[in-house]
């Protein structure tokens, strides 16, 4: 991001419009943070302030709090500007403490490598 | 430098930027810069249900590496002109 003249704020992809502003980022590893962007540079290094971390399993939520964080440029997916009068969540997900998500984390990825398992040993029926 | 000014002349209509971990966000191009970085506005999630997490999100940063697709509507682009403007630009300096 060059570092723009005055007229080029409005036309600029810079993220200094979203300074001070509560921000959904997403990460290469799959990882949501949220949290108000004090500071950023041209590689999209980022600060953030008052992170947590959103993680969602099915229909279960739940925000495990980070403190102040600096995220490397190179991992950022996108930023997103959270709007304040919309729901962030939808309306039937459930909140639930971080050793609750941490469990249906577990829950879900042994779904996950039982599943990658079955169908290694089902490869050799060749049925699709 | 062609794709970057050839984005500067989309901006303001709609796009499609799919991602390389297969988020697709469809909005209205608001910025582009010369790494390609891309700023949409008015997003739409496509395949809502699957992200729950940005429904909320109406603008958005996307850094220009972890762009996979752009698409485009097809009365956006000028094919001549785009044919022209990159023969000039492999004929080199």
């Amino acid at each position: 991001m060059s570092w723009a003249g005055p007229e080029d704020i409005f036309l600029s992809t810079s993220l200094a419009s979203y300074l001070d502003k509560k921000l959904l980022v997403l990460l290469r590893d799959g990882r949501k943070l949220l949290g108000v962007l004090r500071s950023f540079d041209q590689f999209a290094n980022v600060v953030l302030e008052g992170a947590c971390e959103r993680v969602i399993v099915g229909d279960l939520y739940s925000d495990i709090p980070l403190g102040l964080y600096v995220i490397r440029g190179e991992n950022v997916v996108l930023i997103g500007e959270l709007d304040l009068e919309r729901e962030e969540i939808p309306a039937h997900m459930i909140c639930v403490s971080v050793a609750e998500i941490r469990r249906a984390q577990k829950a879900e990825r042994d779904a996950t490598d039982l599943k990658g398992s079955m169908r290694k040993r089902m490869e050799f029926l060749d049925l699709d | 430098m062609l794709f970057f000014s050839y984005f500067k002349e989309l901006v303001g209509k709609e796009v499609t930027v799919e991602l390389k971990n297969d988020l697709a966000i469809r909005g209205i191009l608001h910025s582009v810069d010369q790494y390609l970085n891309i700023k949409l506005e008015n997003i739409r999630v496509v395949d809502q249900d699957k992200y729950p997490h940005m429904l909320s999100v109406r603008n958005c940063f996307i850094r220009g590496s972890v762009v996979r697709y752009v698409q485009l509507p097809p009365d956006g682009v000028d094919i001549d002109i785009l044919h022209d403007a990159t023969r000039r630009e492999a004929r080199g300096p």
